[in-house]
């Protein structure tokens, strides 16, 4: 379905020079071939940066469910979400920063570790309830789940320990069914 | 899926009988009523050109260069409005419609690209002739498929006809496996499409229209702004009658040109960096603007902070993506420029623009469209004559350069698919195809192809293909000896160092004759007038022309890129450039008024 007619007449507010914004855009696609290449090529194509973008399967087995966080000022943002709806394999766009959604991310950090500075890893672990999912005598791995925000922060507590590789999924989200209306 | 394909058998096919792909594609392009297809075959294609041998409904052109027939679709599709085909074969076949597909992407053509593709098995290996061209072209198409099944082929065929030609109307290019091409199934064309996603929106939303209206009754010092969105809508009626309801000035894109007729008082002509004066004025200093089918391109706003700033503005586009994305505007409607126009015509009252356009007209007085004239041939004589000897009944096909803005200024448009150009992409190379494609289309009136001496050059061998058809084109070349629109910018912005674009040219006549095609040449201004009448009068077949004309003449006004009406450059008196002779005049043109006045002007030397 494309957007309302109501939305898509409303002028957008915000000044052109407002402060690009953080948003999170939520894509339904169907799997088609060459669907993915031709989202991330439009977002190359016009020049949109994209902070993370996680696929995945949904309830429906022909559709994907694409998560991609943008940054851009509201002009930008609404020509993301015009574009993307110019495309034909897009079932729908939504962009979740409109609306209340709950959002997580996941995080694989495999951190140095020796015997001095396990149990402090093992309690930082525990204040982000993250699991240790491997261990060596010189790492250890702990898988984290939560929002960007959470994640962002057992990162940067766990960096002074010497991170050594880290897997990031991106933020997957979904509109939250009660949208404070009630 | 949620595909509705109601599986009916198309009459033309006796039931049961299993077809191979080759066939399916020619039975699925008589199911579209696809007329003309221009095409280039190859070892890819090889069987789709076997099914298509025995074939009478549908007529194949080949041209001489794949770049041509795609060039040759767009010119059939802006002068008809059906979709125009092209089939070529994979690999060099296909990469070489890539500049088609994109200038068709950035006119919003309607084009179907079949291209041959290397066997499903191959593809990814490297293959002979294989090109990844799904995806190359997917940034340039509206939409762009491989087929992967042959039992797809029909479904794909109907989808890509509908996507090209809906909502806003752009290429879609469809790719097939040699092997798919060959494999067999039962055909039965699909009767309609649904495509979750695609749902073009045509009726305004009814409350902003309304606004819009209301915004519309208040102005003071209204202008319409009209775009090739208003050709495409076939609404050049509607708008008409809206200018004239509201007694509303109207000034045009380079694709709008077609749309009002010219010799209205209402009319100002182009608007943009070679636009009228007034027009620009009108604009810079309206209260509202309407914006008809049009997308606020860099050559028309120059600087879009300073574009029309005072002014509330209104945007009529079927594309939702082409509102706000230039330039924020306060009333949106996305709808189909032809049924939004007659909804608003409907609420709106005739307006008090006496003044308004009294202004107008004094712009018009003071800077009325200017050029030197006398000697030496000069482009702009040659399209102004040619507008008086046509009447404006004739499609006018254009290159790029100094002479498409000449024809935009010149020539007087006046009816809707007259003007056909490379707007958005600016492809040099495009007319002659483009032109040659307009003919199958069109044989009611009369199809001018006009190039420079440098764009004629890049698809020239589109003259055996005209010849060959006795297509009766009229295929002008304006031979200035350089490559005239970066010359004058080099004059203009580059202290005048002529950096590669002085041309050595063939002898044209000679080669036209060559291709087998009646040639002529003019050199002075005292034989255009004759010679632009014999080749009207000549209607068997192709007739080309020679122009030489002035080497080193400019195309005013002009507003630098990115600029805006403070540094606009009205034609310098007497014109620059050229040799001025004693007897050379300046010649002027206002639009959209009865009389047309030439003034004689004593020539400095020193010019
Ligand atoms: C394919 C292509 N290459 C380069 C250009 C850049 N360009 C724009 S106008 C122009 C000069 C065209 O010369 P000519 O065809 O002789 O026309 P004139 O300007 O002299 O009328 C050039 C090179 C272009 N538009 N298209
Ligand atoms: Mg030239």
């Amino acid at each position: 379905m494309p957007p309302s007619q109501a939305m898509l007449n409303t002028p957008s507010p915000g000044a052109p020079d407002e402060k690009a914004k953080r948003h999170t855009i939520s894509i339904l696609v169907q799997n088609k071939f060459g669907a993915f290449n031709r989202i991330a090529g439009m977002f190359a194509a016009k020049g949109y940066n994209i902070d993370s973008l996680s696929v995945g399967p949904t309830e429906d087995e022909g559709v994907s469910r694409m998560t991609i966080v943008a940054r851009g000022d509201d002009q930008i943002i609404e020509q993301i979400t015009k574009q993307l709806n110019k495309l034909i394999d897009i079932v729908k766009v939504i962009d979740l920063t409109f609306e209340s959604f709950v959002d997580r991310e996941l995080v694989l950090v495999k951190v140095h570790s020796t015997n001095d500075t396990r149990p402090e890893i093992m309690q930082i672990a525990e204040i982000f309830r993250a699991k240790v999912v491997d261990i060596s005598p010189r790492t250890l791995t702990l898988e984290a789940t939560g929002s960007q925000q959470k994640v962002d922060a057992i990162i940067k507590m766990l960096k002074p320990f010497a991170i050594k590789e880290m897997a990031r999924t991106g933020r997957v989200a979904l509109k939250r069914e009660f949208q404070g209306e009630v | 899926m949620s595909r509705q394909a109601h599986e009916e058998e198309s009459p033309a096919a006796p039931a049961g009988r299993l077809m191979t792909g080759a066939e399916i594609f020619v039975r699925s392009l008589i199911a579209e009523n696809v007329e003309v297809l221009f095409g280039y075959p190859g070892g890819a294609t090889i069987g789709v050109y076997d099914a298509l041998h025995d074939i009478s409904d549908i007529n194949h052109v080949l041209t001489r260069h794949e770049q041509g027939a795609t060039h040759a679709a767009e010119g059939y599709a802006k002068a008809t409005g059906k979709p125009g085909v092209v089939l070529v074969t994979s690999g060099p076949g296909a990469t070489n419609t890539v500049t088609g597909i994109a200038d068709a992407m950035m006119d919003s053509i309607p084009l179907v690209v079949f291209t041959g593709q290397v066997p499903l098995r191959l593809i990814g290996n490297d293959a002979f002739q294989e090109a990844d061209i799904v995806g190359i072209t997917r940034p340039i198409t509206k939409h762009n498929y491989l087929v992967r099944d042959v039992r797809e082929l029909a479904q794909t065929i109907k989808e890509a006809f509908y996507i090209a030609t809906s909502g806003r109307p752009g290429p879609v290019l469809v790719d097939l496996p040699k092997d798919v091409m060959a494999q067999k199934t039962h055909f039965a064309y699909p009767q309609s499409v649904t495509l979750r996603n695609y749902t073009p929106i045509l009726e305004g939303n009814v409350r902003q229209i309304k606004k819009a209206a209301e915004m519309i009754n208040a102005a003071k010092r209204p202008v319409l702004y009209v775009g090739g969105g208003t050709i495409l809508s076939n609404a050049a009626a509607e708008l008409t009658a809206l200018a004239r309801k509201l007694r509303c000035p109207v000034t045009t894109t380079l694709h709008g040109l077609g749309s009002f007729p010219e010799n209205d008082p209402l009319a100002m002509g182009m608007l943009g960096m070679h636009g009228t004066w007034y027009s620009n004025m009108a604009v810079h200093f309206c209260d509202v603007l309407i914006a008809v089918g049009a997308r606020f391109d860099d050559r028309v706003t120059g600087n879009v902070e300073a574009f029309a700033a005072e002014a509330k503005k209104i945007h009529i586009d079927v594309d939702p993506a082409a509102i706000s994305k230039n330039v924020k505007v306060d009333v949106p409607i996305v709808g189909d420029v032809k049924r939004v126009l007659t909804a608003i015509q409907e609420l709106v009252n005739p307006l008090e623009t006496e003044d308004w356009l009294r202004t107008i007209d004094a712009w018009k007085d003071e800077h009325p469209l200017r050029y030197m004239n006398g000697g030496e041939i000069r482009a702009q004589y040659v399209m102004q004559k040619l507008g008086e000897i046509t009447g404006g009944n004739a499609i006018v096909v254009t290159d790029v350069g100094q002479h498409q803005m000449w024809a935009a200024q010149f020539f007087n448009f006046s009816h809707p698919r007259t003007h056909i150009t490379s707007g958005g992409l600016g492809t040099m190379g495009f007319s002659l195809p483009a032109a040659m494609g307009a003919v199958f289309g069109r044989r009611d009136i009369p199809v001018i192809s006009i190039s420079g001496d440098g764009g004629f050059q890049m698809n020239s061998q589109e003259m055996a293909t005209i010849v060959q058809h006795r297509l009766p084109v009229k295929i002008f070349v304006i031979n200035n000896g350089f490559l005239g629109m970066v010359r004058q910018w080099q004059e203009l912005f580059w202290r005048r160092r002529y950096s590669q674009v002085e041309l050595a040219n063939p002898d044209f006549v000679r080669l036209a004759e060559a291709y087998g095609c009646t040639a002529y040449r003019a050199t002075r201004t005292a034989e255009v007038e004759d010679v632009l009448c014999k080749a009207m009068a000549h209607t068997d077949g192709p007739v080309f022309v020679e122009f030489v004309v002035a080497k080193e003449d400019n195309v005013y006004p002009m507003i630098p890129a990115g600029q805006t009406v403070n540094e606009m450059i009205d034609t310098p008196d007497p014109a620059s450039g050229g040799d001025t002779r004693t007897g050379d005049r300046i010649e002027t043109v206002e639009k959209g008024k009865s009389r047309k006045v030439s003034v004689h002007a004593p020539v400095t030397s020193n010019a």
